[in-house]
């Protein structure tokens, strides 16, 4: 409790209780800094001398000297090209749906808690659920295609809660003016509300999917194969994706291996970075040019 | 208006959209109709996440029943000896249980205490310069995927703490569980300051008034005013630490040993679904099965811990000062 001090060895107690906790508080502040640069360091003297044009066109192989990351690349690539095919459109809808048209009653709240609960969900039970609805159930194998399933109902829920902030933005005048044209309320969403929200959606989403290029535990639930001879060409080829790559490398007992994942996890690292910068300068770009 | 740009931009969509508006009772059938055609598509989008949920608990509820018509289910929760894939079968889950809350308490001593004291010092003392730097770097704390703070435990933290602890094995639950800490910290951080900025100017300006250090306003006055709110982020940490797979997969080993030495390799619960989907293990037999039912006391857990968390911020949220 507050102790109303008046004594002077008192105050001079409190008074060193506060440099000390003003202390405390700077070292734990420096606490996180240090954490990241020590292992941002660690992973570039690892890896960085494995950077060389060939890991980058090569395929995994025996020998970690000659082995290079090109499938996982491409495997990421597609992956998240088309979970951002299946995820966007629905999660964006969904959102639509909870924002414009919902009426307020007990579906949308059973809804809504729903979509929080699930954004608690571990990972890796989006795995299970993948491997026994995709792979199992529709007979779509270890491919391509269920992974990306898989990765789109992971990502919906975080899509559904950017999209809404997204929404939420627009200001209801807008919306009444183009109600009171007489167009319909999807005609109003559709020319009016969405070009007006769609930078912060896009920020949103992106910053969403840059999760799905780091996630390793559903796809190897679902089944990334862990060594791969080719290039996927098709919805329903194997694959495998930068992480579960990383994975495999770090857990071979060879130290040359661990290198390989370092430079895996350099340029994992690098394609999140460039998600990241890709969001900020939309949001930036547009943020200023939102009307009223 | 401030800028012309967006007011032309939202004057051609409106043009756009009244041309689309037809006068003709055909073109108003049209249009009707694709507005009755969309609210059933987005109807359609939002229901998805409820499907979701409700096929997360099908299957593994099902999975599991059958998996318990071979094992009780007082077998698989007071078991100490978890061995599947042996040829001597034993499904007690205890191992992965304990291997899971070791490594999650591990993580929340580091993250709790270093994450309320983070949000305390970013909501109270720290100038706008300092949080200029420090809130983006635990945003890219929170970015960074858990395959690379895997590697960063096996590969750095293990050894240095070798050099410390001799008893330490290559594969423990120790610096698996400190790299976890790491992880969550952002999360802890950013929602405990949350709850500390909500609190209202007045009451620290009465302390103060009142004659109270800053410390002590801080302490005696503002954090427990925050409690409930730093209490939901404690929840939700231990949450993602229960629920988090790469860390744990790679750096704790993956032996289902019943024990609470943090200087020996664990599993997880989360592990041990990683390492059996990733083996050759025959689909439909009784090990496979172990896997659901895993899932299962793991989706229990974590969503008694979420709807913990959720409950407290509700509460929270209504009862602003």
């Amino acid at each position: 409790m507050i102790q109303v001090v008046s004594r002077p060895e008192w105050r001079a107690r409190e008074y060193r209780r506060e440099q000390i906790f003003q202390l405390v508080g700077a070292l734990i502040v420096l606490f996180a800094l240090t954490t990241l640069v020590v292992l941002l360091t660690k992973i570039l003297l690892d890896g960085f001398a494995r950077l060389n044009p060939e890991f980058f066109t090569s395929f995994p192989s025996r020998r970690a000297s000659q082995a290079g990351v090109l499938p996982a690349l491409v495997g990421s690539a597609y992956l998240l090209l088309l979970t951002a095919a299946i995820a966007i459109p629905v999660g964006v809808g969904a959102a639509i749906y909870l924002e414009e048209f919902a009426k307020r009653n007990w579906f949308t709240r059973v809804v809504e808690i729903n979509i929080t609960n699930l954004a608690g969900v571990p990972s890796v039970i989006y795995g299970l659920l993948g491997l026994q609805v995709f792979v199992r159930t529709l007979h779509m194998e270890r491919s391509l295609l269920a992974g990306a399933c898989t990765m789109a109902l992971l990502a919906l829920p975080v899509i559904i809660t950017a999209a809404r902030e997204g929404l939420r933005t627009v200001p209801k005048s807008l919306r009444y003016g183009s109600l009171a044209l007489g167009a319909t309320q999807w005609q109003t969403v559709r020319y009016t509300v969405l070009p007006v929200a769609m930078p912060s959606i896009l920020t949103g989403v992106i910053l969403a999917l840059s999760r799905v290029v780091g996630e390793t535990a559903p796809l190897l639930v679902v089944g990334a194969v862990v060594y791969i001879s080719k290039l996927p060409d098709s919805l329903f080829s194997s694959f495998t994706v930068l992480p579960v790559q990383i994975y495999n490398w770090t857990t071979r007992p060879q130290h040359a291996f661990q290198e390989n994942a370092a430079a895996g996890i350099i340029v994992l690292l690098a394609l999140l970075l460039t998600m990241n910068a890709l969001a900020i300068y939309l949001r930036n770009r547009y943020q200023k040019r939102l009307p009223i | 208006m401030p800028n012309n740009a967006p007011a032309t931009e939202v004057g051609a969509a409106y043009s756009r959209a009244v041309v689309q508006i037809g006068v003709s009772s055909r073109n108003r059938k049209r249009v009707r109709l694709e507005e009755r055609l969309v609210r059933a598509f987005l109807f359609l989008c939002a229901l998805l996440g409820v499907l979701t949920t409700l096929a997360i608990v099908f299957i593994l509820f099902t999975e599991s029943l059958s998996f318990f018509e071979r094992v009780s289910v007082v077998e698989f929760l007071t078991g100490t000896v978890w061995t599947p894939t042996f040829a001597n079968k034993s499904f007690g889950v205890l191992p992965l249980v304990t291997g899971t809350l070791l490594t999650s308490l591990i993580a929340m001593l580091v993250a709790g205490p270093v994450g309320l004291l983070t949000a305390v010092y970013l909501s109270e003392y720290a100038s706008p310069r300092v949080r200029r730097v420090v809130k983006p770097t635990l945003e890219v704390l929170a970015g960074v995927p858990t395959v690379v703070y895997g590697y960063f435990a096996l590969t750095f933290l293990t050894p240095l703490l070798q050099r410390f602890i001799p008893g330490l094995e290559g594969f423990n639950a120790l610096s698996a569980g400190l790299v976890m800490g790491i992880m969550i910290l952002p999360t802890i951080a950013s929602l405990s300051e949350d709850a500390l900025y909500a609190v209202p100017n007045s009451l620290r300006y009465a302390s103060l008034a009142l004659g109270a250090t800053r410390f002590q306003t801080v302490w005696g006055v503002v954090v427990p005013a925050a409690m409930s709110g730093v209490s939901a982020s404690f929840l939700l940490g231990v949450s993602r630490a229960v629920g988090e797979t790469m860390i744990v997969a790679i750096a704790a080993g993956q032996q289902p040993n019943f024990t609470f030495n943090p200087l020996r390799a664990v599993e997880t619960m989360t592990a041990y679904i990683v390492r059996i989907t990733m083996g050759d293990t025959p689909h439909g037999s009784l090990e496979y099965r172990t896997i659901f039912a895993v899932g299962l006391l793991l989706f229990l857990i974590t969503l008694v811990l979420n709807l913990a968390s959720e409950a407290i911020r509700q509460r929270y949220k209504g009862a602003r000062v």
